[in-house]
């Protein structure tokens, strides 16, 4: 499909050279033309190019919606912790940071994977959009699998907020306090963590089921040089998912690390 | 006089979208953005008359000062889903959804909207809200208050607050997905010509509704939802007993709920700057700074929200400042008032229902707004807090200003949405009803108010009844005068008198397609070489509304 059109590009041009001066002037015409039959333009558009303009915007757009979203767990966040610091620093010491930190790194690699898939479809080579496609997703699902047992460990040690869990609620007896903090307020702590981590994790999913959808249509070849915007938002939102942990990582693993290692 | 020339084609004038397809299922699943407007029309009017019955049932309830006709408990129910009813699922999408739906892509010579199909998942989304809603009333109601403050509506009500809060989330996210479609669609859809200083003022307001409407709804929803897992796992992020702070909840839910007003007045002072132009046929007086204060608006409108807090154990410094900036909202609100007066002055001017409507809206959106400015006072608000004042004050925005502007605007275009004229005669008497009726309902309650009437019991003291008694009366003329425009419009849809193109003689591009318009709006891609409100003497109109190709071979 796509070398057909590519194709029809390398001879269209050929052929009116032949027929001389006269219709040079056309030529602008059918160049607009061409990019405005393609079978991905949607009816309401005059073309490509601002079909393409829209899609993006419209992230954008969306994304702004998003940092409100997570703006007021952020919020809420910042003020607990200026309110009980000495909570938040031991209830912050007891997340796993070698899991936290890794995880890091597999994100922001996902990031470069997804920003060559990107770049594959801008130059139309199939395969390598596949290959880079397909290796987002793993690294998708190697942190969610990753923050699953982090998950898992919270809740074998009862840190599992109020009655999330009704059969198991909240203990924080594993938790080392400093010197100071009330036990009652490291709950707080944990359930900021979790609907952070939480709300994260279902945009992870969620990014990891579009990133699917949009590998299958790549496989049938749908994307190349001339249309590609949605391998394009698809990795703004993926960029973004992974900005938001890297706000979330620090925020949440490293903070008063020094008051209980001695720093 | 001279006519506009138009985009149209005689011959093939005859399909519109309307009659374009035939059954349910073209209408379910329609993309084109003018049916998508019908269908919220249509879901909007439901809710609509769903709140105005509970205002009915507050209302009688008022009459006498026994808590006589309902128990206290429904009686809080009752107020309650009134204002969630009426907030969340008719103001909040009413000029949007409907208006703006269907005028957007018209106005500035767009085929639809940028994405047709999200479009349509907005309105699905809303109905899903809409249901939900619907089934925690039925089921049992709710009696936290529209404002849904903890620890009441997280611990201690015995109502449905999980449900309906699940329900008013859901819905936020088709207004999300509305201003997201405005956005992108007044960026890069607009036709060849139309710059941003040519777009009409109706535009300006959707694109500063939209900026508040995706940058302060998911605001509330990530606080709603946070206030439902209170509810449901005792997970305190608010709640005191875990070390939570009931007062960042208020802050989160004002930090939309008081842009949200402006949500429902925006689109109304767009309507009501083409109005006035339009039926002053003069161009408006200070297009950009009209069209400015808009913007102006949306902005200065995030950085209020802490005057529902001054008696809400805030600090008094945060007091001054959220004072002070709810004065300096009031500027670019004046500054839209005074243009509008200013381009009546030497006009032109028909009254026409629609400029009725508009008219109205400018006195009781400026006694609304005046009286916000008491509110926005930190000494007079300790006095008048959480008095009938208040209630007054924004009904005087949100009925005296959207829902007249709403109304307006309704008259205004239905020429255009359904290819029928409206009876101008009931029309402009029921303009002439609504507006007696509000006033009635809603002046008395300001002395109420100011006198010491709480607002949110079903007893008072025997004192305000005369007030009361007035309202009451007041509020069933304004319901008179909301069931006429209801009858004789549906009636109008099928033996009202046929409309053309272009009834009212504007310049306006919405105006220069057939009514009703085709599926694709222009039959050619129109090209703008006028400015807005351009009412130009007839011979340099000459050169107004040529097709692109015409203008190519020139």
């Amino acid at each position: 499909m796509l070398g057909r059109r590519a194709a029809g590009t390398g001879i269209l041009p050929n052929r009116l050279s032949e027929l001389g001066e006269t219709v040079n002037l056309a030529q602008s015409h059918i160049a607009t033309d061409h990019t405005a039959s393609h079978p991905a333009l949607q009816h309401h558009f005059e073309n490509l190019e601002q079909q393409r303009e829209a899609g993006a915007l419209g992230m954008w757009v969306f994304l702004a919606t998003e940092i409100m979203f997570f703006g007021g767990m952020f919020l809420a966040y910042t003020l607990y912790r200026t309110q009980y610091p000495l909570e938040f620093a031991s209830a912050s010491n007891h997340l796993s940071l070698p899991l936290g930190a890794v995880n890091t790194a597999v994100l922001i690699f996902s990031s470069f994977t997804m920003a060559l898939a990107v770049y594959s479809a801008q130059t139309g080579k199939r395969r390598a959009q596949i290959v880079y496609l397909g290796l987002t997703i793993l690294l998708g699902l190697t942190f969610l699998g990753i923050k699953a047992i982090e998950y898992y460990d919270k809740y074998k040690d009862q840190l599992i907020p109020g009655r999330l869990i009704p059969s198991r609620p909240f203990d924080p007896h594993g938790v080392h306090l400093l010197p100071g903090a009330n036990p009652r307020h490291v709950e707080m702590f944990y359930w900021i963590y979790f609907a952070m981590t939480g709300m994260h994790a279902i945009h992870m999913i969620i990014g990891v089921v579009v990133l699917s959808v949009i590998m299958f249509f790549a496989a049938r070849g749908r994307y190349g040089p001339e249309y590609h915007n949605p391998v394009e938002i698809s990795g703004l939102y993926w960029h973004f998912v992974d900005i938001i942990w890297i706000f979330l990582f620090p925020l949440l693993y490293l903070l008063g690390r020094h008051l209980e290692h001695g720093g | 006089m001279k006519a506009f020339e138009t985009f149209e084609t005689p011959t093939a004038a005859r399909v519109n979208y309307i009659n374009a397809e035939y059954g349910l299922k073209s209408w379910l699943l329609t993309k084109d953005h003018k049916r998508i407007a019908l269908l919220y029309l249509g879901s909007i009017s439901a809710f609509f008359f769903i709140g105005g019955l509970y205002a009915m049932f507050i209302r009688l309830e008022l009459l006498t000062p026994q808590g006589d006709l309902l128990s206290s408990t429904t009686y809080n129910k009752v107020f309650t889903q009134h204002g969630i009813i009426m907030i969340f699922f008719f103001l909040i999408p009413s000029i949007p959804a409907t208006l703006g739906n269907f005028l957007v892509p018209l106005m500035i010579g767009a085929k639809d909207l940028a994405f047709p199909r999200i479009n349509l998942l907005s309105w699905y989304i809303y109905l899903l809200g809409g249901i939900i809603t619907i089934w925690a009333l039925l089921a049992g109601g709710i009696d936290t208050g529209w404002t849904f403050y903890v620890p009441y509506s997280s611990t201690f009500s015995n109502s449905y607050v999980v449900a309906t809060g699940l329900g008013v989330f859901i819905s936020g996210f088709s207004s999300i997905l509305t201003g997201l479609n405005f956005i992108v669609t007044i960026h890069t859809m607009r036709a060849p010509g139309m710059t941003w200083f040519r777009l009409p003022l109706f535009i300006w307001a959707h694109y500063a509704t939209s900026l508040i409407m995706i940058l302060g709804t998911p605001v509330i929803a990530i606080t709603i939802l946070l206030m439902a897992f209170e509810r449901l796992a005792h997970v305190g992020i608010f709640d005191p007993a875990t070390g939570g702070d009931p007062v960042l909840f208020q802050h989160l839910f004002w930090f939309y709920s008081h842009p949200a007003v402006y949500i429902m007045v925006l689109p109304g002072m767009g309507v009501v700057s083409e109005l006035i132009a339009n039926f002053s046929r003069k161009n408006i007086f200070g297009y950009k700074f009209v069209a400015f204060s808009s913007l102006a608006i949306a902005v200065f409108g995030f950085l209020v929200w802490g005057h529902h807090l001054f008696v809400a154990s805030q600090s008094v410094y945060a007091g001054m400042i959220f004072s002070f900036l709810s004065f300096a909202v009031a500027i670019p609100s004046a500054i839209k008032v005074f243009n509008w007066t200013a381009t009546l002055y030497k006009a032109s001017i028909s009254y026409d229902t629609p400029m009725l409507y508009a008219l109205g809206f400018i006195g009781l959106f400026t006694i609304g707004g005046m009286t916000g400015l008491f509110l926005a006072a930190l000494a007079v608000d300790v006095h008048l807090s959480d008095t009938y004042f208040v209630v007054a004050h924004f009904h005087y925005i949100m009925v005296g200003g959207t829902l007249l502007a709403y109304l307006g605007g309704l008259h205004y275009w239905w020429p255009k949405i359904t290819g029928r004229m409206y009876p101008e005669g009931w029309g402009r008497f029921s303009a002439l009803v609504v507006f007696v009726g509000f006033n009635l309902t809603f002046l008395p309650q300001f002395i109420a108010g100011y006198l010491g009437m709480p607002r949110r019991y079903h007893a008072y003291p025997p004192e305000f009844q005369v007030f009361n008694v007035l309202s009451t009366a007041g509020a069933s003329i304004l319901g008179v005068g909301l069931v006429i425009p209801f009858i004789y419009l549906l009636w109008s849809m099928r033996y009202g008198k046929r409309a053309e193109p272009n009834p009212w003689h504007l310049p306006g591009l919405e105006w220069r397609t057939a009514s009703p318009p085709p599926t694709e709006n222009f039959l050619a891609t129109p090209v703008v070489t006028w400015e807005a409100y351009e009412f130009a003497p007839p011979e340099e109109l000459e050169v107004i509304g040529k097709f692109r190709e015409e203008i190519e071979q020139a």
